[in-house]
């Protein structure tokens, strides 16, 4: 029980996947309660354990850190991926902006319907294909290093790479013309923290089904009515 | 070329707004450019100048920063609004991630069609008076200093006032109940960089109005 980082969340990916790559990646093992009932939330919100009445909440260092954004520089930091000075931590904050507006296209996929789904994938494709990874291919081209920030493994290439990867889910073939980030996503995977997390038996969640979504709704009793981008 | 920041946007509050805010508040001169049309924007985007393809831009210390947080927490950095540890500035995340998402409801009202407005300003409403200014009537109730955080003021002291104003904005009484929050908006809005910022003149844009709405959607085509 001790020290380990506590993640509440459904299980499985929404908000909090990205918080569970980066703690992976920095090596850091962490619990997970995971949310199935209403009264659980309930008793959360009671408790006074979430801000502002939402998850994620991760207890951290006494802390209950709840917004993701938050949490992810928190763990960035402390575990030093957040690059050496204020201009790395300004080009990594940039990139991870990117990813997370990549990201959240796909965070509402599953609650969307079957019709809605197949123009939302259409408009991943597109955004990632036309807007992202063309950004990140020159970022990797022009340096030639390894990692996107300061020739040193950080909290934008943990991001990177997971936004590759669940575009990849939506379209397999989606890298094909960005060879930089083919080899990128070869390089990072294979970093042994990484490698580990990518492998079954590890606390990374597959991709959202249609129970997740009930978990989701009948918990937070929200998200019934959602459309595509 | 002084060696001021350079914000690049249209000329209207939207995301730009914090950001103008911030700057002021830490006492930083800043020039604007403003876009007006959709050939100003696509010429950005050919030059290779938005990382993203997006505004807001700002051009500081060298580095054409694009997405707004990122852009944000720097200044925060640099200016020493950003506490004096970790753990300070993880609650100054926390406190300003929260009041994002409430700003966010402000930033989309002008283009929420006209019968859903009514909705959106009781959602608006709710979530101020029920979520987010709850919260920071607590902090300060709790700890009874001037600040949000580490007495001492700070990027997230600079949010909240950004935010306890643009919701009066649209509904005028929602203090009422909120003492604390009161008493925090006098104190902040007499911090000599923030009083210049609110007198006329400053670089603080005014509400969005049918010009403003109607020249974003010209430029980017939503």
């Amino acid at each position: 029980m001790a020290g380990k980082p506590k993640l509440y969340y459904f299980d499985g990916r929404g908000k909090m996947e990205s918080i569970r790559w980066l703690l992976a990646a920095a090596g850091v093992e962490f619990e997970e309660e995971f949310l199935e009932t209403r009264e659980q939330y309930e008793k959360l919100l009671q408790g006074g354990s979430l801000l502002f009445q939402q998850v994620p909440m991760v207890e951290i260092d006494g802390m209950k850190m709840v917004q993701t954004r938050a949490i992810l520089s928190y763990i960035a930091a402390k575990y030093n991926l957040y690059g050496k000075d204020l201009m790395e931590r300004a080009l990594i904050d940039m990139y991870v902006g990117g990813t997370d507006d990549l990201m959240g296209f796909i965070l509402i996929f599953p609650f969307l319907s079957a019709e809605d789904k197949e123009k939302q994938r259409a408009v991943i494709v597109q955004k990632a294909t036309s807007r992202y990874f063309p950004a990140y291919e020159k970022v990797l081209k022009d340096h030639g290093q390894d990692f996107l920030v300061g020739n040193s493994f950080s909290w934008a290439d943990v991001h990177l790479l997971e936004a590759i990867l669940v575009v990849e889910e939506k379209k397999s073939d989606v890298l094909l013309g960005f060879p930089q980030l083919q080899a990128f996503k070869a390089r990072i995977s294979s970093i042994p923290t990484i490698k580990k997390f990518l492998e079954p038996g590890s606390q990374r969640k597959p991709v959202p089904d249609d129970k997740y979504v009930e978990t989701v709704r009948r918990v937070l009793h929200m998200y019934y009515d959602m459309k595509a981008n | 070329m002084s060696g001021k920041p350079r914000l690049t946007y249209c000329n209207g509050r939207g995301r730009m707004e914090p950001v103008r805010w911030l700057l002021a508040a830490a006492g930083v001169e800043f020039e604007e450019i403003f876009l007006e049309t959709r050939e100003q924007y696509e010429k950005l985007i050919k030059d290779g100048v938005l990382m993203f393809q997006q505004v807001p831009l700002v051009e500081i210390d060298g580095m054409k920063m694009v997405q707004t947080r990122a852009i944000l927490s720097y200044i925060a950095g640099k200016y020493h609004l950003y506490g004096k540890d970790l753990k300070e500035r993880a609650l100054i995340d926390m406190y300003v991630e929260g009041i994002t998402d409430l700003m966010q409801m402000i930033l989309m009202f002008p283009f929420s069609p006209p019968e859903a407005k009514e909705k959106n300003l009781d959602s608006i409403k709710e979530r101020a008076t029920n979520r987010y200014f709850p919260v920071f009537e607590k902090v300060l109730k709790q700890h009874g200093q001037d600040f949000l955080v580490g007495n001492k003021f700070s990027w997230a002291d600079v949010q909240l006032i950004e935010a306890i104003l643009a919701v009066e904005e649209k509904i005028p009484a929602v203090l009422s109940g909120f003492p604390q929050l009161q008493a925090f908006k006098i104190r902040m809005s007499n911090m000599p960089t923030i009083k210049k910022f609110l007198q006329p003149g400053s670089p603080r844009k005014p509400p969005p109005d049918e010009c403003y709405r109607e020249t974003v959607l010209k430029i980017f085509g939503k």
